[in-house]
């Protein structure tokens, strides 16, 4: 019997693209997507089933489907995306649903995607941070503090249910010709923001070793936390140069203020970021090598591929996005009149 | 059994053929990095531009002069650990530029935190080899590259000395350099550095002033009182042309193991403790042959 899999935030990047990747595997029988919005990919064989945001129909459907494998995706790390209490439902309240819904269920192999975030952003940060590496400072926004909680809840399962493996990824900053953060965002500007005489280093992560490091994850049943991150730190200044772009330096004092006015006049720069732009972090990526994972792109890779898809997309324009219809989903998949080839 | 090569040839045997490791190496993926900064912030390129900056100021205004750098080792990591002074200090520029230039090999010298958080100057001092003193920093650097590492276990403790306290070392911290370096596995290479504490002595230190700006100390110096009149603020930032001379000690090694989640705390503070009074002691001993603060 094959494996069956609960993908939460199906109508989010990362959902869809796991949903995806699991569909291409034969070894997997049945895949439920949960989400508030409809998928934005189109998908196969995909149950989507939409819930509110933090789940409290969960129960019911672990019960119904007897899912083996949950991937939890839907973790809010954009902090420009909502507000906060919108995002203490989703993270917070929805990660504890969850997880009340699989204590004492058929689960056995739990992945969530949480993020680099956690590890916070403070001058006094090692150069590498390690999974073990506890932040150097309490948590300065919401993004982080979410997080925390949520990984709080997920240590908590882990304890609880020692017969199911849970793996958490903290990844790095994702870069992708597909993906949307505010990293990538700032990149796309005609000219990139830093601040003033600090140029520090990053980290990027491709968009498929994201997805490829979950599914590596769930493949191999690891437990645990990984560190995902592409190989090699490189200046801020040089991301932009790479990108073909130049830096505007903005002011070191009252950056927060300046932020602001960018904000007004519909640049958001999360206040996660900020911190990022002053003194970068960087993730000990060995742990999950060690366990077998390769990655496709080291760090300034990732930049480039990111760069590339951009120039192409700028020439040719943006790919029409699909529009997920549920009776024509529900016509391919169930209606006697489709021909099904084995 | 071992493969045939050149030197043992192929015997009558037939073998059967273990394909090593090392024979398929990982496809190196492509890395389009754009400039020379290494991990720690480190570029080769801008270490360059100091040296020559520096150099003329090491030959012709402090006159440096290094005894005992053969015992400085040529390849594998090392702490290297000095006394620290003078209001900006001018040691550690001075050791890492001789280290550089005599033995070819970089250096990379810890520093509070403080420097990051300085626009320019946070940047300016990574990218020529300053690093963020964490005990992860210094652990990866010495074990895992097996680089030169400098610190000053004073901390700023040793440059918030005034002018009638100098030579007299501080308190060594809490003696992390000592754990760091058994857990790497390396051994410590004290320094004892003589004339930086005249190059730009500190007479007295406005606390209430430190402490509102957040710095460790707020100096008053000789420096803003003579080159002052001459060059206005900027004359704070020149260094007296004081003779630096510096005594590279034994290196000191551990004997344990390294990589031991802990080591005898009374072991550390012994250790540690040896290296400072060998430190003082050199020092004491510098001074009783320096005939001149300027000559040497």
């Amino acid at each position: 019997m094959g494996k069956r899999v609960l993908v939460t935030g199906l109508g989010t990047f990362w959902g869809a693209r796991v949903a995806k990747a699991l569909e291409a595997d034969p070894e997997v029988d049945v895949i439920v997507g949960l989400d508030t919005k409809d998928p934005l990919v189109e998908l196969e064989r995909t149950e989507f089933v939409r819930s509110d945001e933090n789940y409290s129909i969960l129960s019911r459907i672990v019960e119904a489907t007897e899912v083996d494998t949950i991937v939890h995706t839907f973790l809010v790390v954009d902090s420009t995306l909502m507000r906060g209490r919108t995002m203490h439902e989703i993270n917070v309240i929805g990660t504890m649903n969850l997880f009340a819904a699989a204590t004492d269920s058929s689960v056995r192999t739990v992945v969530v995607k949480s993020s680099a975030h956690v590890y916070g952003c403070e001058p006094g940060d090692p150069t590498w941070f390690t999974e073990e590496t506890p932040p150097q400072g309490l948590p300065r926004h919401r993004v982080e503090r979410s997080l925390l909680e949520v990984e709080g809840y997920v240590r908590d399962f882990a304890v609880d249910n020692p017969h199911v493996a849970v793996a958490m990824l903290r990844f790095s900053n994702v870069l992708g010709p597909e993906l949307s953060t505010p990293l990538s965002r700032l990149l796309e500007l005609p000219v990139v923001p830093s601040v003033f005489g600090f140029d520090p280093r990053f980290q990027f992560v491709h968009e498929d070793d994201v997805v490829r490091a979950i599914m590596f994850v769930l493949e191999h049943e690891l437990a645990g936390v990984f560190n995902v991150a592409g190989d090699g730190l490189l200046p801020w200044s040089e991301v932009a140069a790479i990108c073909s772009k130049r830096t505007v330096p903005l002011s070191p004092v009252g950056t927060g203020l300046v932020i602001a006015a960018l904000g007004a006049v519909g640049i958001d720069v999360p206040p996660e970021v900020t911190r990022l732009l002053r003194y970068g972090r960087g993730l000990d990526n060995s742990r999950l090598k060690h366990a077998g994972f390769e990655y496709t792109h080291t760090s300034a890779g990732a930049v480039q591929a990111f760069v590339e898809s951009l120039r192409l997309r700028s020439t040719v324009g943006p790919q029409t996005a699909y529009r997920y219809e549920r009776e024509v989903e529900d016509f391919f998949r169930r209606s006697p009149a489709v021909v099904r080839r084995p | 059994m071992p493969r045939p090569t050149a030197e043992a040839p192929r015997t009558g045997h037939l073998l059967p053929v273990h394909v090593p490791a090392e024979a398929s190496p990982e496809p190196e993926l492509d890395d389009p990095r754009r400039s020379d900064v290494d991990e720690w912030g480190r570029s080769e390129r801008m270490r360059e531009l100091a040296r020559t900056l520096l150099g003329p100021v090491y030959d012709h205004w402090f006159r440096v002069e290094w005894e005992g750098l053969e015992k400085i080792p040529a390849d594998g990591g090392a702490l290297l650990v000095a006394n620290h002074a003078a209001a900006i200090p001018s040691d550690a520029p001075v050791i890492m530029h001789g280290i550089e230039t005599e033995l070819q090999r970089p250096v990379y010298g810890l520093a509070d935190e403080l420097f990051k958080k300085v626009p320019i100057v946070g940047t300016l001092w990574s990218r020529s080899g300053g690093v963020l003193a964490h005990p992860d920093n210094a652990y990866r650097l010495l074990r895992h590259q097996q680089q030169l590492v400098l610190v000053f276990p004073e901390g700023s403790k040793g440059p918030a000395k005034t002018f009638d306290e100098r030579y007299q070392l501080r308190r060594f911290g809490r003696a992390g350099f000592v754990q760091i370096a058994m857990r790497a596995g390396v051994p410590v290479v004290p320094i004892a550095v003589v004339g930086a504490e005249e190059s730009m002595p500190m007479l007295a230190n406005v606390a209430p002033l430190a402490k509102a700006l957040g710095l460790p100390y707020a100096p008053i110096t000789a420096n803003m009182l003579v080159f002052g009149p001459l060059l206005g603020p900027l004359g704070g930032l020149v260094h007296f042309p004081a003779k630096i001379k510096l005594r590279v000690l034994d290196p000191v090694h551990f004997d344990v193991p390294p990589d031991q989640p802990r080591y005898s705390r009374s072991r550390i503070m012994d250790e540690a403790e040896a290296i400072r009074q060998q430190i003082q002691e050199a020092l004491y001993d510098m001074l009783r042959t320096r005939r001149s603060v300027w000559r040497g």
